[in-house]
């Protein structure tokens, strides 16, 4: 991902922040200009929460170049309290205890380096709570 | 008058054994955990780095406050692992905690002494009434050479302070600063391991600075050690704290709370404040805590500080460092720690 795409989404990165639609009250995550569910295109800041439950997730065997050192590794679908759905790693788990229904915390973690020289790039990732 | 008003700390999971690097290098592991003290260290993942470890301590800090990020008026971290060489952690850590823009921002370095170097200027700023809130944070992701004394205790780890000027957790009661030129350990340039000078960093290094800089803040607050509940010294191993708080007068009933470093390790510059913030967690409203840094190169910060009434209230809002010491952990083999610590050589 170029520096500048990783720099505008900073905001929902870091800080989790989503946004609701003023006509049918979805929940955005990432922030859209226009919601998909009802095209309205008024809506309020929302910071989700750091926590939520697996909806579903699956184990990468055959991971990309830069993520080959971490594999195997969980990659679930998280809902937070709020409602909105992240797609995310799951951190400092065994892979077996991650199932729809678990609950997890996300935490601020290292997403990915832009190879050697490049830029660090920072987000958030889902740990079981035990 | 300014003080801490929320504090945090934040500990990786992941573990390896003493006896397990012990065993790596045919050295004899009950020789060597009974000469330094330790049983396990903190192991950062290879998700996880200064930034990722300050960010979390630092959201811990703000929950044990209740305030508004926007209001912490400057944020400086303390590190010798940041992960960049050019561009501050502190930029990252100010964006994710909600902190800024209008934020003054720097990274610190001083082995590791470097958190509480960070505590003293972020004190000293509220203190002045230049800014209402300052963050202060050491954490560090420590390198230790392979095969090397260090190895055993060079571990990942952090905590946070908030300064401010009202409801307070602790009241700063005095500070002391000592430093001089003392080459017990360095990393020059480019090196990707730390370099000491064995036993040289005990006597002349670690000792002297330490036990100077306690006496001198006990003469300027006029105490003595058994007006203190608690006190923390810098944890390079399990030994040192234990041995210069004895030869200061102080109990092993008031060095254990903060005395973390058996089953975290040496996180550098979050050792002495990580043990604080343990230290913190179980401490009475009126107890005094004394804490007593050390960097190498050389120096020590010292503070003395007064418990309240809020802290009782206050910290069951983040967790504690026992229960991230003692809670959910993962045990690696010497060759997952050397993938994690990235000391094996792969292809491009």
């Amino acid at each position: 991902m170029p520096s500048p795409r990783y720099w505008r989404e900073i905001p929902a990165r870091y800080r989790l922040e989503a946004a609701r639609c003023g006509g049918c009250g979805a929940i955005l995550y990432p922030v859209r200009r226009i919601c998909p569910a009802c095209r309205g295109e008024t809506f309020s800041p929302v910071k989700l929460s750091r926590r939520g439950k697996v909806i579903t997730s699956t184990v990468i065997h055959a991971a990309p170049t830069e993520f080959q050192m971490e594999a195997p590794y969980a990659m679930a679908v998280v809902e937070t309290p709020e409602g909105a759905r992240l797609m995310v790693q799951v951190a400092d788990c065994d892979l077996e205890e991650v199932v729809p229904g678990t609950e997890v915390t996300l935490e601020f973690r290292r997403i990915r380096k832009e190879g050697k020289g490049g830029i660090l790039c920072y987000g958030h990732k889902a740990v079981p709570v035990r | 008058m300014a003080g801490i008003v929320g504090y945090g700390a934040f500990i990786p999971r992941n573990r390896i054994k003493t006896e397990e690097i012990a065993r790596q290098w045919g050295k004899d592991p009950v020789a060597v955990r009974r000469g330094l003290l330790l049983e396990e260290k903190s192991v950062p993942g290879l998700d996880e780095d200064t930034i990722t470890i300050s960010v979390e301590a630092g959201r811990a800090a703000l929950e044990r406050a209740g305030i508004d990020p926007q209001r912490v008026g400057a944020l400086y971290i303390g590190s010798e692992s940041h992960p960049y060489a050019v561009k501050p952690s502190g930029t990252v850590v100010a964006e994710a905690l909600g902190v800024g823009p209008e934020v003054h921002v720097a990274d610190f370095e001083f082995a590791c002494k470097a958190g509480t170097e960070a505590m003293f200027v972020a004190l000293s700023l509220v203190e002045s009434g230049r800014v209402e809130y300052a963050l202060a944070i050491g954490a560090d992701t420590s390198q230790g050479a392979p095969n090397d004394a260090l190895e055993y205790s060079a571990s990942a780890g952090g905590a946070a302070y908030l300064f401010g000027p009202r409801e307070l957790l602790a009241d700063v009661v005095e500070t002391y600063s000592y430093t001089t030129d003392t080459p017990d350990f360095w990393r020059r340039e480019g090196e990707f391991y730390p370099r000491h000078t064995g036993r040289f960093t005990g006597e002349p290094a670690y000792f002297r600075h330490v036990s100077t800089a306690a006496r001198a803040i006990l003469e300027r607050a006029g105490l003595r050690p058994a007006d203190f509940r608690y006190a923390v010294f810098h944890m390079p191993n399990g030994k040192f704290p234990l041995s210069v708080g004895a030869e200061l007068g102080f109990t092993r009933q008031q060095l254990e709370p903060g005395w973390v470093v058996p089953t975290m390790g040496n996180t550098y510059s979050g050792s002495s404040p990580t043990g604080l913030a343990a230290a913190l967690d179980v401490a009475d409203p009126g107890d005094l805590v004394l804490i007593t840094s050390f960097g190498s190169g050389a120096g020590s910060d010292a503070f003395v500080l007064r418990a309240t009434e809020l802290l009782l209230e206050r910290r069951s809002r983040a967790p504690t460092v026992r229960s991230m010491l003692e809670g959910k952990r993962r045990y690696l083999t010497y060759g997952q720690y050397a993938k994690y610590r990235e000391k094996i050589l792969l292809n491009e």
